[in-house]
C-alpha cells in the first residue's frame, strides 16, 4: 500500500519562453519514514533472518539522523506527449526499442517529476564514512534510499489524486513511474528534463554526467494510463544486463493495488 | 585465552574499545606489531570475510567488526612509522569519473584494508588518467573501479586502454563492480576481474596480485 499524500502545496507557472506549470510539494519527513525490512534487505539480510544485535541500536540512530537531516522536496510538471517525446529523445542516446518508448506513447496523461531528501544525509554518510562509523553510515545510505523510494511513492499517489479531482481516471488506470538511466531510456534523457522544467528551483542540480546532486534524488515521468501499457516482458537486450528486474516488482504491485480515488 | 586470539575474538564482535585497550595491553606486553597485525587484527578480518561469504553474518556486523580493526591499527601506527605499515599489496580504488556514488567502493576499501592490503582511496568522480598516474607513483599492483551508472561504467574500458597503450598491464592488474557491471563486461573491455561484492572483491584482488609480474 503507497503512504497517503499528507503535504502542503505551493504552486508557481513558467520556465524559459514556454508556459509550464509547476507545483513544489514539500513531504513531511515522517511520511517517508522507510521500511526496516526493506533497509535490511538492502543490507543483504533477508526477510526472515535474524540480525545480530548489534544492528538495532545502529537502524534506530540511523532513523533518527534520517528524521533529523532529511527535507524531502518534489516539483512535479504536467506534460503532454509531444513534449514529452522531445524530453524522451534527449540527446538522441537512448537503446532503439524501450518499454517507456511505446508505453508513453499510450498514455492518458503524463507528469515529469523530480524529488530530493536534500543533501545533508548525504554528507551526513560521508563524514560517517570518514569517522570510520562505516555500519552506520551503509544503513544510514540504505535508509536515506529508501526514504526517496518512499517520497516517490507519494508523489506518484498525488499526482494520481491531482488526476482523480479533474475527473480524468477510472478503475483501470494505473501510474507509474520511469527515470532516465533505467530500461533503455538513457541518463542524458536529464538534460532535456531539466531544461523542461528546473528542478534546480528545488535544489536538485544535474552534473555533466547527468546525475544529480544531491545524489538521493529521483527524476523522471510519470505516465498514467490503462493499467495494461505498463505490462511489458522483461526481454529487451538491456534487460539481460539488468540485476534487479524490480520492473517485475511493480508491475505486480500495480495490478494489486486499486487505491484510486474516484 | 591468548591475548592475540581474544582480540581477534573482541574484533568479531565489533567491540572496538576492547580492541583498542588490548591492543594497547599487547604492545606492552611486547608482542611485536607486526605480530598483533597478523594474528589478531587480520586473522580477525579473515574470520568474518570468511563468515560473511558463508552467508553467517551480515553488511553491518562486517562494518563493525572492520570499526573494531582500525581502532587497534590506530594503536598500532606509531610503531609502523620506520618502516610503514606492512602490507600484502598496494590497490587503487576509486568511483570512476562522472560519478559520485562511493559507498560501494568505500565497503570494498573497509574490507581490503582489513585483509592486509594497503589501499589508496581516490574518491568519486576520478579521471581514467588519475588512477594510471596513482598507481605508477605508488607503484600499486592493482586499479578497482566501481560505477553504479551504465554511462559511467564506459570509463572503466578507457582505464583498461590505457593501460594496455602503457604497456602496464602485466604490472597493473584491474578489478571492476558496482551495480550496472556484470562479469561478461569486465571480459568486453579486458578488465582482469569482476567483483560482485566487497567480499568477493577481496577473493580477486588476492588473485590478481599473485599474477602480478
Amino acid at each position: 500500500m503507497k503512504p497517503q499524500m499528507n503535504c502542503t502545496r505551493y504552486k508557481s507557472t513558467r520556465c524559459k519562453e514556454e508556459n509550464v506549470t509547476r507545483e513544489i510539494i514539500e513531504i513531511r519527513v515522517n511520511d517517508v519514514k522507510p521500511d526496516r525490512d526493506d533497509v535490511l534487505k538492502t543490507q543483504g539480510i533477508p526477510p526472515g533472518k535474524k540480525p545480530s544485535e548489534n544492528l538495532e541500536p545502529l537502524f534506530k540512530r540511523a532513523m533518527e539522523l534520517f528524521l533529523e537531516l532529511s527535507h524531502p522536496l518534489c516539483i512535479i510538471s504536467e506534460i503532454s506527449i509531444p513534449e514529452f517525446e522531445v524530453v524522451y529523445n534527449g540527446e538522441g542516446s537512448n537503446e532503439k526499442r524501450t518499454p517507456l518508448d511505446e508505453i508513453f506513447r499510450k498514455a492518458e496523461n503524463l507528469a515529469l517529476f523530480a524529488l530530493t531528501i536534500g543533501d545533508k544525509v548525504s554528507q551526513k554518510i560521508d563524514e560517517l564514512f570518514k569517522s570510520n562509523e562505516f555500519a552506520l553510515g551503509s544503513i544510514l545510505d540504505s535508509v536515506a534510499s529508501d526514504g526517496a523510494d518512499k517520497a516517490a511513492d507519494i508523489v506518484e499517489n498525488h499526482f494520481l489524486n491531482l488526476l482523480s479531482n479533474e475527473g480524468k481516471i477510472n478503475p483501470s488506470t494505473g501510474i507509474l513511474r520511469y527515470s532516465p538511466g533505467y530500461c533503455g531510456w538513457h541518463i542524458s534523457g536529464q538534460k532535456k528534463l531539466f531544461e523542461f522544467f528546473h528542478p534546480e528551483d528545488i535544489g536538485i542540480t544535474l552534473l555533466d554526467s547527468f546525475i544529480m546532486k544531491p545524489l538521493k534524488s529521483i527524476s523522471g515521468v510519470m505516465v498514467a494510463g490503462k493499467k495494461e501499457i505498463h505490462n511489458f516482458e522483461d526481454s529487451y537486450p538491456f534487460c539481460k544486463q539488468c540485476k534487479t528486474h524490480s520492473c517485475r516488482d511493480r508491475i505486480r504491485a500495480l495490478f494489486r493495488e486499486s487505491n484510486l480515488k474516484i | 585465552m591468548d591475548i592475540l586470539k581474544e582480540i581477534s575474538e573482541y574484533l568479531q564482535q565489533g567491540d572496538n574499545e576492547r580492541v583498542s585497550a588490548l591492543t594497547k595491553r599487547a604492545v606492552e606486553e611486547e608482542i611485536p606489531p607486526k605480530e598483533i597485525l597478523d594474528k589478531a587484527l587480520i586473522a580477525g578480518m579473515n574470520i568474518i570475510g570468511e563468515k560473511y561469504r558463508d552467508h553467517e553474518i551480515f553488511l553491518p556486523d562486517v562494518l563493525l567488526a572492520a570499526k573494531a580493526m582500525y581502532a587497534g591499527m590506530d594503536v598500532l601506527k606509531p610503531l609502523f612509522i620506520k618502516e610503514g605499515i606492512p602490507s600484502i599489496g598496494k590497490v587503487v580504488i576509486g568511483t570512476v569519473h562522472g560519478d559520485l556514488h562511493d559507498v560501494g567502493k568505500n565497503l570494498v576499501g573497509i574490507m581490503l584494508k582489513g585483509a592486509g592490503f594497503e589501499v589508496i582511496d581516490l574518491g568519486n568522480n576520478v579521471p581514467p588518467e588519475k588512477f594510471i598516474e596513482t598507481a605508477k607513483e605508488e607503484n600499486a599492483a592493482v586499479i578497482g573501479m566501481s560505477a553504479l551508472l551504465t554511462t559511467t561504467m564506459q570509463v572503466m574500458r578507457r582505464v583498461v586502454e590505457l593501460l594496455k597503450e602503457e604497456g602496464l598491464s602485466d604490472r597493473i592488474k584491474t578489478i571492476i563492480g558496482g551495480a550496472p557491471v556484470s562479469v561478461e563486461f569486465a571480459q568486453e573491455i579486458g578488465a582482469d576481474a569482476y567483483g560482485y561484492d566487497s567480499s568477493n572483491a577481496v577473493e580477486c584482488v588476492k588473485n590478481l596480485i599473485k599474477n602480478v609480474r
